[in-house]
């Protein structure tokens, strides 16, 4: 792995300070993790994934990865909305430099660091971001749009906001283009609340959304490119690695935990050590599978033409694979964590409390279920060779 | 061998009435084939010209449009 270009104690800092210091108010009341943002705003880092020369920090996706991790250790929803903004960035960054306007606003995100949220699910799609029921309405000013959109994570908080939605109105549903939206030319009316099980701090209810703006504030690529080649793989990797933070603190609490009742008694290993040896080994895997696909995609990133070669059903395969293995390894591994603390994990007042973990895990098969993932796997496999 | 692919997208690639309409250049994604769809129209072209994709070739732009896919289809063919 090659060293980040950022200093990671930048990232740990807030991790450790700012995001967990607020983390079990944040779940408690459901509130976004101001503190936490403004603190990643002062650091520069929601440029971070922003070429040098356009002001940002230059950041590959791995050193994305390791930030949400650590972001995720202290805060999970912290984490994910730093994740669910780098995931925004990357689509422009990959898919928009070629355009004046895209590139500015890039240039302008780094310098006055704005956030973005996406704006892609749907009433009537049924959870499916590759199809939309709404569509682009041209006019003589550039476009209007309109989407009844079923979540959208902090839209509240956001500067701007990126939003899918049909080519035209005449459009099959999977026509699909990605629009910026800018903050002054949209209006939200919400249409639900955001009072769940978990990943409380990430406020997504869901809201009408109209907007207007000019038609180069459209993405010039079609969106099912930009969703093969940067959208689902920066997804599937930002939320693994903030899952393997989450899965690393819960599993951090049992070490100490561990630690602390084997000092109690110098000479007796303690009954949990062995489970800790196993919750240790699983994290490992976790870990390993993280960094194994995030490998592969940034040396095709790093490659000339690379982006093309993540278009292939092989890609999309192993992608979705390291979803639905994240996603289930951070589940299991807070479990065993929890059974390792015992009753003081249980408690939501003890050092080593792991509720919140427990709630914000559950999220992790569920945000774009395992069920699609799975089912979507099954058709792949039905022409791969696997040579 | 184009008026079986025709025949086979019109089966399996789920674009209504579009089909017939379609140009050998016309985006087939963009005319509505989902990539669910996109995999039974794959299926059904191995068994139709008796050939097998090889994974690198399992690409969105080599099932775009229908001179895309006789092209695939002849390369593998000139293969063998």
């Amino acid at each position: 792995m090659s060293a980040p270009r950022v200093p990671s104690l930048l990232w740990k800092e807030i991790a450790s300070g700012a995001a967990a210091a607020a983390a079990d108010d944040v779940d408690r009341n459901a509130r976004f993790p101001i503190e936490a943002i403004t603190e990643a705003k002062r650091a520069k880092l929601l440029g971070a994934y922003v070429p040098e020369e356009l002001g940002g920090l230059g950041c590959s996706i791995e050193d994305l990865g390791a930030m949400c991790n650590a972001i995720g250790q202290g805060c999970s929803a912290a984490g994910m909305v730093l994740a669910m903004h780098h995931i925004q960035v990357a689509c422009l960054v990959h898919h928009g430099l070629g355009s004046p306007r895209l590139r500015s606003y890039l240039q302008e995100l780094a310098e006055r660091q704005l956030l973005i949220a996406s704006v892609t699910s749907e009433v009537g799609t049924g959870g499916d971001l590759r199809s939309s029921v709404c569509s682009l309405v041209r006019d003589a000013h550039g476009f209007t749009l309109r989407k009844d959109a079923t979540t959208i994570s902090y839209g509240e908080h956001a500067d701007d906001l990126l939003v899918t939605c049909r080519r035209t109105p005449e459009s099959p549903a999977n026509d699909q283009v990605l629009v910026l939206v800018r903050g002054a030319d949209v209006t939200l009316e919400k249409t639900s609340r955001w009072d769940t099980l978990g990943m409380r701090g990430t406020c997504s209810p869901g809201f009408v959304m109209t907007s207007r703006g000019a038609g180069d504030q459209v993405v010039p690529v079609t969106f099912a490119n930009i969703a093969s080649q940067t959208m689902v793989p920066f997804s599937h990797l930002l939320w693994s690695s903030l899952w393997l933070g989450i899965a690393t603190d819960a599993v951090t609490r049992a070490r100490t935990f561990v630690r602390e009742q084997a000092r109690r008694t110098p000479g007796t290993t303690p009954p949990t050590a062995h489970r800790l040896a196993e919750v240790w080994s699983l994290l490992q895997t976790m870990r390993a599978g993280v960094h194994d696909v995030m490998l592969e995609y940034q040396q095709l990133l790093e490659e000339d033409g690379g982006l093309q070669k993540t278009t292939t059903l092989a890609f999309a395969l192993r992608m979705n694979n390291l979803k639905v293995a994240a996603s289930q390894h951070v589940v299991d591994i807070v479990q065993r964590a929890l059974l390792i603390c015992g009753i003081a994990g249980y408690k939501n007042d003890s050092r080593f409390s792991l509720g919140r973990h427990l709630r914000d895990a559950t999220s992790a098969p569920l945000m774009v279920g395992n069920d699609r993932i799975l089912a979507t796997n099954a058709s792949l496999l039905l022409v791969l060779k696997g040579e | 061998m184009t008026r079986h692919i025709r025949d086979i997208l019109e089966a399996h690639a789920r674009l209504g009435a579009a089909a017939e309409r379609l140009s050998e250049s016309d985006d087939l994604y963009q005319a509505g084939m989902t990539s669910h769809a996109s995999v039974n129209v794959m299926l059904a072209l191995e068994r139709a010209f008796d050939v097998e994709f090889p994974d690198r070739m399992l690409t969105r732009s080599v099932f775009e449009n229908i001179a895309a896919i006789r092209g695939a289809i002849e390369e593998l063919r000139a293969g063998v």
